[in-house]
């Protein structure tokens, strides 16, 4: 089932954007701050209603879709770790069930162990460090089975081998058909995991593409206004300044 | 049934019966004069009524938090008791008091219009800020046009027992007062129990709580009409009690997983347990007149709520 903004309008965020996301690969959406990249995630969560244009899921639109039905359909993981109470952890991810209005136990264990953190499920939610943190609320969005995982920098808390792990997770989701979209500043870890790349740049679309076209080192400096270049073989590619 | 319900429902009948005895005479069903008329028509509906009060106020103050996310909200923040109290208020000046049932409607018409206005402003949108500071602006409207009753009122009886009224008592109460709260507090509570799975979302923030297919419309809505029945109702009935919609979830909260869901059962049920209790205490205590219930609470509940902020202040610092 495909993902479908057309001419989206948001607000002073995005302005006219057009993209379609296929299912079974991940797409990186890259952009300087305040490019609108947050702002097209929640879009296509089905979160913010478009001021104009539309987003579609398959041939329905988002927002005349049931919540419970699109729920069901999008995970969506936001920049923000926010926990209000000290909960446990089992009940966190649980609520990834909410939409489906059971709590089957087999979806909450595989995305615990599918994440490392099986045991941490007595913990309390605040005696979680940030990248257990981080990991925990992935966990919440792969017990829905979503057809869409949508993440908000989802690495940004995590260290080395945690984003490499939480990496592999991903793109063996995608192999099994679900559809990837992530919200990267880490133009490296675009470049070297993402299927496609979608550049934003005040709130239009500035590159589209494979990682080689859209991350090009002409585009990058054209967009993030920094002289840069790539390093390195492709899949193992660094960025270094200057 | 959880640990905490269990428990706060083995203290509330055990504390019942105790109830029903303590009072300026003990009571002793063998020899005590008139014990069967005193125990059906004083103290049954009296301690009842403690019971409805406190389980609306303590499920009312727990769904608040949960909804607000924050450990300090308080079901009076919203306007709706300061609104019944205005209701209230009116009936007094008009000398309505003595008519039955006119003061406790007068309540509810006052808390029916607290929640209508704060539908009419937040409803729409479902937004917690939006919810907040209109709740707080219809309180504090209620409050100047209380206070404004008060200073115009009739004569110096009207303002005496309108300031009387104003602290909480449940002195003189009848099974009318039973009657007329019962219902309303016990589909309040429903109400508030619906709304659990949705507030135990609301625990990751309001985004994410919308991608799981929460409407937050529907929340909001389940929650003003939940707390405008259990808390329009207890002020109807036994005027403005502080306090307990505050402290109950406090007491509670380390006796359950802290989901906000699991909250709402065993807090109405350790609301009901504090008013009964402290209901009885008043009773007891050797002074010339009786101490208001309202007050008690307020003595009570001030200093806790200080101790609550010099725990957070520790957290923070």
């Amino acid at each position: 089932m495909r993902l479908v903004a057309h001419d989206l309008s948001i607000a002073e965020r995005l302005s006219g954007v057009s993209l379609t996301l296929e299912p079974g690969s991940i797409t990186a959406i890259c952009g300087p701050n305040g490019a609108g990249k947050s702002t097209l995630l929640e879009a296509f969560a089905g979160l913010l209603p478009p001021d104009a244009g539309s987003v579609a899921l398959g041939d329905r639109d988002l927002h005349s879709t049931p919540a419970k039905e699109r729920a069901r359909l999008l995970g969506y993981l936001p920049q923000a770790h926010e926990i209000a109470w000290d909960v446990p952890v089992r009940s966190l991810v649980e609520l990834g069930r909410l939409p489906h209005g059971d709590r089957r136990a087999e979806p909450v264990d595989t995305a615990l162990a599918a994440l490392d953190i099986a045991d941490l499920a007595d913990r309390r939610a605040q005696s979680l460090s940030g990248g257990e943190t981080a990991r925990v609320l992935l966990a919440r969005v792969l017990a829905g089975e979503p057809r869409w995982i949508l993440a908000d920098e989802p690495l940004a808390a995590l260290d080395i081998a945690h984003q490499l792990a939480l990496l592999r997770h991903l793109r063996s989701a995608a192999d099994a058909g679900a559809g990837v979209v992530l919200v990267l500043h880490d133009l490296a870890h675009a470049m070297n995991n993402a299927d496609r790349v979608v550049v934003l740049d005040e709130g239009r679309i500035a590159a589209d593409g494979a990682c080689d076209n859209a991350l090009d080192q002409q585009v990058i400096e054209r967009v993030w206004k920094v002289p840069v270049r790539w390093i390195g073989e492709p899949g193992h590619r660094a960025l270094v300044t200057g | 049934m959880t640990r905490a319900t269990l428990i706060f429902a083995a203290l509330l009948a055990l504390a019942l019966p105790l109830s029903l005895l303590a009072g300026r005479v003990w009571l002793d069903p063998a020899t005590t004069p008139n014990a069967a008329l005193i125990l059906a028509d004083l103290r049954l509906p009296r301690a009842l009524l403690a019971v409805v009060v406190g389980a609306g106020l303590g499920a009312s103050g727990a769904a608040m938090q949960g909804y607000l996310r924050n450990p300090l909200a308080d079901p009076g923040l919203f306007g709706i008791a300061p609104g019944a109290a205005l209701g209230a208020v009116a009936a007094l000046w008009f000398g309505y008091a003595a008519a039955p049932f006119l003061l406790p409607l007068f309540a509810l018409v006052g808390a029916g219009g607290a929640m209508a206005l704060l539908a009419a402003i937040a409803g729409r949108t479902g937004g917690i800020a939006l919810f907040t500071l209109a709740g707080l602006m219809v309180a504090s409207l209620a409050g100047a046009l209380t206070a404004l009753a008060i200073s115009l009122a009739p004569n110096a009886f009207a303002m005496s027992e309108i300031v009387m009224w104003l602290n909480g008592a449940l002195t003189d109460r009848s099974w009318r007062e039973v009657w007329l709260a019962a219902p309303l507090v016990a589909l309040g509570v429903v109400l508030l129990w619906r709304s659990g799975r949705a507030l135990d979302a609301l625990t990751l923030g309001e985004p994410v709580a919308r991608s799981l297919g929460v409407d937050t419309r529907r929340l909001l809505w389940l929650l003003i009409a939940g707390i405008g029945l259990t808390v329009g109702a207890s002020v109807a009935v036994a005027g403005i009690i502080g306090f307990v919609g505050l402290i109950v979830p406090h007491l509670v909260r380390p006796l359950t997983d802290r989901r906000p869901s699991q909250l709402i059962v065993p807090s109405a049920l350790a609301g009901a347990l504090l008013v009964l209790v402290a209901d009885s205490v008043v009773r007891i205590l050797p002074l010339v007149t009786e101490l208001r219930l309202g007050i008690a609470l307020s003595l009570l509940g001030a200093p806790f709520f200080l101790w609550l902020l010099l725990r957070l202040r520790r957290g923070l610092a």
